[in-house]
């Protein structure tokens, strides 16, 4: 079941994603921000041992309440069973379900598509969605573009005190919001920003940045969360600590103290860049926007990686007609099932790299 | 295969570390020791393991394959779910099992949140003003106890953050703890 004014499927998301706009504090290195909470209903048990039943009840009772919370504009539910897998792709694409949710997959468990599982999401801009069902009964997101980790922090708090006004959270005094997995319990919070850490890679430098993540206990991923490569040079930076330290002290220490020093290394990197190896950055900048402007075969791994090298091109002002926000949207708009739903059939991998080369030429007049 | 810690206990925890040179390091420990209960060890590690390690150990440690708890092992009364089994999978049954594994837990989520024990931060609005007309506070700010505890975690990062010189935060973390205060002194009333 898809509830919006748009029947038949699911939308076709007109607008790009808010968090592709490239816009926002520190936009050059910072793609987006994104808050997380988890959140259990009191009195269910957690995914691991709900029955079918159960699953279908909380299943209810979040879309009773998420269609009167005002997550955005308008509300779209989605009954992830009746998707098919591109479509479940396309949500997992566009950063409002993880892959996991896609499969109807809880850790350690098969998985499986007919779980009953959802995604309200906040229309138009994709700010606010929540997922159900998913390792915990609601996890609920807040995304923006560029640097914005307390707008997007002060937009989820306000949507969370709606939800619990007409539901029971699970709550501990010592453990505080209980979580199915005991290392997001405690407030439940998760601050990520996306970065494109493009200079640092380029330097080598990139390892120290890792390594000094995880001595401050972050994590690291790549474009799409756990386990993933860092596709086009955008890295995901999370606290892994949610118990002890109250939301605020948390989204300050990411916010103020920790993606500050990372943007301040990743500008100096590009600087020196600059300095040094001018001409070597150049050449790089101009062969990827060639290549784009030109190859008819892409693969999506190479063609973020030429997109990530082209946005630190615009943004050095060594491509001065590049528009940055296409370069963006292309990034989501190369990857498997946003192209197939542009082209409007299933494609195989030959035809999906001809079909993705096209678009890429074709966006940028190639 | 024995503890590398205490030497006494079979080690059934398995953890593989990684420093900042990525050099890889293997620790073996009893469950005593890998909860913190053993003899501290000589050599601390200063990086903390992050949190993926802590709760992987538990996958590959414990006994496996038998999907029957060993004697002792408790279980969550609510949900069935055993220690047993949370070892395996690191994911627990239901929110009771929070209760039921408490004094196993602790240390392991102490040791997976850097040293943190105790809730601080957002308290679920409605609930809160909910039990304030049923006079139920203790069910959400937790015993007398608890509440020493909970102020003791705050002013331990206050600490910390002077230490660091983060006096904006310092200051935060002040008025936290003039709020919890004025909660607790309310649900005492």
């Amino acid at each position: 079941m898809v509830e919006s004014g748009d029947p038949g499927g699911l939308p076709v998301f007109d607008r790009g994603a808010e968090w592709l706009r490239g816009e926002g504090a520190a936009s050059d290195v910072v793609m987006s921000s994104r808050v997380r909470l988890a959140r259990n209903l009191a009195g269910y048990p957690f995914q691991t041992t709900t029955t079918p039943e159960q699953q279908m009840e909380v299943l209810q009772l979040a879309h009773a309440r998420l269609m009167d919370v005002s997550l955005a504009e308008s509300v779209m539910w989605v009954d992830l069973r009746e998707l098919s897998d591109t479509e479940r792709d396309l949500l997992v694409e566009r950063q409002l379900i993880s892959r996991q949710h896609a499969r109807g997959k809880v850790t350690g468990q098969p998985g499986s598509t007919e779980r009953p599982r959802a995604v309200a999401i906040g229309l138009p801009d994709e700010r606010q969605s929540v997922m159900v069902n998913e390792e915990d009964h609601l996890r609920m997101q807040s995304i923006r573009s560029g640097l914005a980790l307390t707008e997007a922090a002060a937009a989820l708090n306000a949507i969370d005190d709606e939800i619990e006004a007409g539901l029971d959270y699970a709550f501990h005094p010592r453990f505080g919001y209980l979580t199915c997995c005991p290392t997001n319990v405690g407030t439940g919070i998760r601050f990520s920003v996306m970065l494109h850490l493009v200079g640092l890679k380029l330097t080598g430098e990139i390892d120290k940045v890792k390594h000094a993540a995880v001595d401050m206990s972050l994590a690291v991923r790549g474009f799409h969360g756990e386990g993933s490569d860092a596709a086009g040079d955008l890295y995901q930076l999370s606290n892994q600590t949610t118990l002890g330290k109250s939301e605020s002290v948390l989204l300050h220490e990411m916010e103020r103290d920790i993606v500050p020093r990372v943007i301040d290394y990743e500008r100096h990197a590009r600087k020196e860049l600059m300095r040094t190896r001018r001409t070597w950055l150049e050449d790089r900048v101009h062969r990827a926007h060639a290549a784009l402007r030109s190859a008819r075969l892409m693969a999506t791994s190479e063609s973020l990686d030429l997109l990530g090298l082209a946005r630190l091109g615009s943004s050095l002002g060594l491509l001065p007609d590049l528009d940055p926000v296409e370069v963006n949207r292309l990034m989501l708009a190369v990857q498997p099932a946003h192209l197939q739903r542009a082209v409007g059939r299933a494609l195989d991998q030959q035809e999906r790299r001809i079909e993705r080369a096209t678009l890429i030429r074709t966006r940028l007049g190639g | 295969m024995l503890c590398e810690n205490c030497g006494q206990r079979e080690a059934t925890i398995h953890e593989v570390l990684i420093d900042a040179s990525n050099t890889k390091r293997e620790k073996h420990l009893c469950e005593v020791c890998a909860a913190g209960g053993g003899p501290q060890e000589p050599t601390p590690e200063s990086i903390p393991a992050p949190v993926s390690e802590l709760i992987g150990k538990f996958m590959v440690g414990g006994p496996t394959g038998t999907g029957k708890a060993p004697a002792g092992m408790p279980t969550c009364a609510s949900c069935g779910t055993t220690y047993a089994k949370f070892k395996q999978s690191g994911l627990l049954g239901c929110p009771d099992c929070y209760a039921a594994f408490e004094q196993r837990l602790g240390p392991l989520i102490e040791r997976a949140h850097e040293g943190g024990s105790h809730h601080v931060g957002k308290i679920p609005k409605r609930a809160l003003e909910d039990s304030r007309g049923g006079g139920r506070l203790d069910a959400i700010l937790g015993d007398p106890a608890e509440r020493t505890k909970r102020l003791a975690e705050l002013h331990k990062a206050l600490d910390s953050a002077v230490q660091g010189e983060k006096y904006e935060r310092a200051a935060e973390i002040k008025q936290e703890i003039e709020q919890l205060r004025t909660l607790f002194s309310e649900g005492d009333a």
